[in-house]
């Protein structure tokens, strides 16, 4: 296990030097994308942002406008992660046709996106459920937003961020920390049967 | 007396504002019990673990979310009032001013848009509509009205479960099937929850009545000994096991997988045995005042 700074955009190299228990501090542009953005590139909408080397963020933030310096602009008030499994069914087909590297998000995902971890390249990267407030602090920026009409949570933001706090739990050796868990606790609680 | 009570309510904002600051609070605050359970699982952990890191980070979240009087998570969950008033109190009147206050909050930020419609899907930007916010009432001798508040996420009410005895795999209709049947919920729901988490187990009852009996058992203090032995038995043996599991913090792996468990039980008819598992995460936000006749604060519950 290490300590891994990372800044998107990521190589598939890096990604592919990631392994399953390796804490990552990630800097740079993030995304956010969850399940509605995710249904529209499974239907074939080209993506309003190059999303080649970077990570998408399955996030539903609270955004608000503020004004600094008399300029009006975004800020997040809370962004942590939202339960990823739901975008199991789309997530390997957006390795496969957008070049992204890896995904954030909590709880882990199934054995299609473990698959295309492997073949694509990509890495699965848990964020801390629940940790609203230290993922907004981490959020330096945001600056754009993409498909609002999907409301503001299930909107593409546009984040920029500096030493995001997550841990691999998916690498593309085809190791899941998930799988992993739930087979020795299986065990481990079959044991302990009242 | 009773009519008195509820044109003062109607005439005062007082009361209004003093729910508005109880949801302020229990949004953004982490009551000292469980602040106190993760304190202790944090030292539990070995250092340099996933299980560590996620325990720090959240303790570093609970401190930022205090400080800036924002959420602790993004998700403000469901809004569960738990109301206790003298005889005679007017109700109706105490839920329109709690709807008002949720509207309030709502607008202050204190809670996320979070209620939508189960039809349409439309959300409906202030968190009421059909259910939301949800009132439990119980009358009581006392002269005062309490109210408490419980936040509950989507992702820990997802891993929920309501089971039925006998099982084959679980057992009979016995404290063995029930404490088997708890343990498979914990195994199931993983990381899932965000925990470590905390459950609220209701033995017996309906469907309906088992499982708001868990929830109501999440009222309870962390550190409480439930008066019937063989409850707190049962409830010990549960974070035991379960953190016997290696699931840990998130799923990461690791001691902590429970904080707590709190169970209690309700009588059932012959045909039926229900164990209803509440999982509440580790951002356990519930709080409670008592408030005087004017609806000002007099005290806080946690
Ligand atoms: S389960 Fe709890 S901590 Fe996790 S996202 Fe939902 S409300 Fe937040």
């Amino acid at each position: 296990m290490a300590l891994v700074q990372l800044t998107t955009p990521i190589t598939e190299a890096q990604a592919r030097s990631l392994h399953v228990g390796d804490t990552v501090e990630l800097s740079g542009r993030l995304y956010t994308g969850r399940d509605a953005v995710h249904h529209r590139l499974h239907h074939g909408d080209k993506p309003p942002v190059d999303l080649h080397g970077q990570i998408i963020y399955h996030c539903g933030p609270v955004m608000v406008r503020e004004t600094v310096d008399g300029t009006e602009r975004w800020a997040c008030r809370g962004a942590g992660p939202t339960t990823s499994s739901r975008e199991e069914p789309y997530q390997w087909e957006v390795m496969r046709d957008h070049g992204i590297r890896g995904v954030i998000g909590k709880g882990g995902m199934g054995p299609k996106t473990l698959a295309g971890c492997v073949t694509y390249g990509c890495v699965y990267l848990h964020a801390i459920g629940g940790a609203a407030q230290v993922c907004a602090e981490r959020i330096t920026r945001v600056d754009g937003v993409d498909w609002m009409d999907l409301g503001s949570p299930e909107a593409i933001w546009h984040l920029w961020v500096e030493r995001f706090p997550c841990i691999v739990t998916m690498d593309s050796h085809g190791n899941s920390l998930h799988q992993q868990v739930r087979e020795t606790s299986t065990a481990a609680l079959a044991g302990l049967q009242a | 007396m009773a009519n008195s009570v509820s044109v003062g309510i109607a005439a005062n904002p007082t009361l209004q504002a003093s729910l508005v600051e109880l949801i302020r609070v229990t949004s953004t605050v982490l009551p000292a019990d469980v602040v106190r359970a993760v304190t202790a699982a944090k030292g539990d952990e070995v250092t340099g673990t996933n299980a560590a890191y996620a325990l720090e980070v959240i303790d570093c979240n609970i401190g930022l979310a205090k400080d800036k009087s924002q959420p602790l998570c993004q998700d403000t969950g469901s809004i569960l009032f738990y109301v206790h008033t003298p005889v005679g109190y007017d109700q109706l009147a105490f839920a329109e001013i709690a709807i008002a206050a949720v509207q309030q909050a709502t607008v202050k930020g204190y809670l996320r848009q979070n209620s939508v419609d189960a039809l349409t899907g439309k959300n409906s930007g202030n968190n009421t509509g059909p259910g939301t916010p949800d009132f439990h009432f119980h009358q009581w001798r006392e002269d005062h009205v309490e109210v408490k508040l419980m936040l509950k996420g989507g992702g820990c009410e997802n891993v929920g479960a309501t089971y039925t005895l006998p099982h084959p795999k679980f057992g009979g209709r016995d404290l063995a099937g029930v404490e088997n049947a708890v343990l498979d919920c914990v195994l199931q729901a993983q990381g899932q929850g965000c925990g470590p988490g905390i459950l609220g187990v209701g033995i017996g009852g309906d469907r309906v009545s088992g499982m708001a009996c868990a929830k109501t058992q999440l009222l309870r203090r962390l550190d409480d000994v439930n008066p019937e032995p063989v409850l707190a038995g049962l409830e010990q043996r549960v974070v035991t096991k379960a953190n016997m599991s290696g699931i840990g913090p998130m799923g990461f792996g690791g001691k902590t997988t429970l904080l707590g468990c709190k169970a209690g039980a309700l009588n059932r008819v012959p045909a039926s045995f229900f164990v209803a598992i509440s999982y509440m995460c580790w951002a356990f936000r519930r709080q409670g005042v008592n408030l005087a006749a004017d609806g000002a604060i007099t005290s806080w519950l946690y």
